[in-house]
């Protein structure tokens, strides 16, 4: 088992490990996607008052909860950077940044659709949006950081000290429906008691949820391959991948 | 924080190593002789919220209603802003000249003399922004009973916002071009004592209690004594290092 965790340190391994999971879950994630998509878009009922709009939580609701389940990787993989002074862990932090910076984007826009036809505006200064558009700042906060160091090492430490002060903000996101009264509803699904969506829509949702969290898994480990490349661009392995490309 | 160090030897020593809080001492007293010597460098913070605070009637309209209901928020934002721009160099000189090295080299815990840092700045800023502020505050027709709950809350607040402003420039001082870099990774961090720091000036405004928020704005100021240091700590360390 400890073997497994400190191949985790090699980049060639990291490299070759990320290459084979993708293998398989690419195709997965795909799979998963298309199917949640059609069954919640064309296969679900029609919610009594809000018609078909509603059908966009099957885009909105994975992306909000995946974009904060990013911040937690990024944040966890900077403290490991932090405390074992692991340079795989950087990789990983600066690899999450984007992906979670582009799903807070698309759970914001897709917000911002609905809510034009429902609550008769794009935009509204609510605790949970507001809290939301932070998270962007912070995921983009790191990436401007971690761009403007040229020493990457020193890059992915202090992107780590960032995420990790950051991580107060997630918190507030979560309770932030349940802290202030707010005109975003409260979460419908709840691990413990009755969820108040009913199984019919539920099903798709838990399904396009497990299938952004693939594909944030799925993006994530293509961003850490890309990263490892170009840290490692005048390694040896990294120039044998290279003319083994160029030769096909 | 007692400490066996190499000096402290039991033939007589040559080189007495002073103690944590003797060393902060010292450290907060350079930091404020630095300022006075330079008074300029705290009348800047000063005369950027004055001039920022007199835009907004221009921007705004003189109608005394409507400046009245964004003053709040007004003095806040300028507050938090001239904040902003002085903590850039909170680290900045020092890094330069190399004294940053040798603090870190120094025996006695980084965290504590970094809060020695960050209490120089907030006394050279904060304190004297929330001490100015009333005067501004009747200029923009706030009542007279809302100008404590401001007081306090500008206090308390502005040594939040300096504890954050430190992480952000321990993190960009080693970069050439740290300035509105800062700016991005600092801002997110200082909306929710806006908010609550706002959100007491208007309670007192209508005349219903900003204990509430007054005690958040106190929560957050322990949470980030206790905290904020280790992270500036690392920062510097890691700007050091690079």
């Amino acid at each position: 088992m400890w073997t497994f965790f400190h191949k985790l340190g090699s980049p060639p391994w990291l490299y070759a490990i990320a290459g084979t999971i993708l293998r398989w879950l690419v195709p997965i994630t795909l799979i998963a996607l298309v199917a949640g998509m059609i069954w919640g878009l064309l296969f679900t009922p029609p919610d009594f008052r809000q018609g078909d709009s509603y059908r966009i939580i099957y885009i909105h609701v994975p992306a909000a909860v995946v974009a904060l389940a990013g911040y937690y990787v990024m944040a966890i993989a900077g403290a490991i950077s932090l405390i074992w002074r692991m340079k795989m862990a950087d990789v990983v932090m600066r690899a999450a940044a984007p992906v979670g910076a582009a799903l807070t984007f698309i759970a914001l826009l897709t917000g911002a659709i609905w809510g034009k036809p429902t609550w008769g505006t794009w935009w509204v200064w609510d605790a949970r949006i507001t809290s939301m558009l932070i998270l962007l700042f912070l995921y983009l906060g790191v990436v401007a950081l971690y761009e403007s160091f040229d020493n990457k090492e020193a890059a992915g430490k202090a992107c780590a000290v960032l995420s990790l002060v950051g991580m107060v903000n997630i918190p507030i996101v979560y309770k932030s429906v349940d802290w202030w009264y707010s005109l975003h509803q409260p979460a419908s699904i709840k691990f413990t008691g009755e969820s108040t969506i009913d199984p019919s829509m539920l099903y798709p949702l838990l399904l396009m949820i497990a299938a952004f969290y693939a594909l944030f898994t799925c993006c994530l480990l293509m961003n850490i391959r890309a990263e490892l490349l170009q840290r490692e661009s005048r390694t040896q392995w990294v120039k044998k991948i290279a003319s083994e490309k160029g030769a096909d | 924080m007692q400490r066996q160090h190499p000096q402290s030897c039991s033939r007589g020593c040559l080189l007495s190593v002073p103690h944590t809080g003797q060393f902060c001492a010292r450290v907060l007293r350079r930091q404020l002789l630095l300022a006075v010597r330079r008074p300029i460098e705290i009348g800047n913070p000063l005369l950027f919220f004055a001039i920022v605070i007199v835009l907004f009637p221009l921007g705004l309209g003189p109608s005394p209603e409507r400046l009245v209901s964004f003053a709040p928020g007004v003095l806040w934002i300028t507050a938090l802003l001239s904040n902003l721009l002085t903590s850039d160099a909170v680290f900045r000189s020092d890094f330069d000249d190399g004294s940053l090295e040798q603090l870190i080299l120094a025996p006695q815990p980084l965290f504590f003399s970094a809060l020695a840092y960050i209490l120089a700045h907030w006394l050279t800023t904060g304190l004297l922004l929330a001490a100015v502020s009333p005067v501004f505050a009747l200029m923009l027709n706030l009542p007279v009973s809302a100008l404590g709950a401001l007081f306090v809350s500008l206090l308390l607040g502005t040594a939040v916002l300096s504890l954050l402003g430190g992480i952000g420039a321990a993190l960009t001082v080693g970069l050439k071009r740290g300035g509105i870099l800062i700016s991005l990774l600092i801002l997110p961090l200082y909306m929710p004592v806006l908010i609550f720091g706002t959100a007491a000036v208007q309670a007192a405004m209508t005349g219903a209690p900003s204990g509430p928020y007054l005690a958040i704005l106190g929560a957050m100021l322990s949470l980030a004594i206790a905290l904020a240091p280790l992270a500036i700590a690392t920062g510097l360390k890691v700007s050091i290092d690079a």
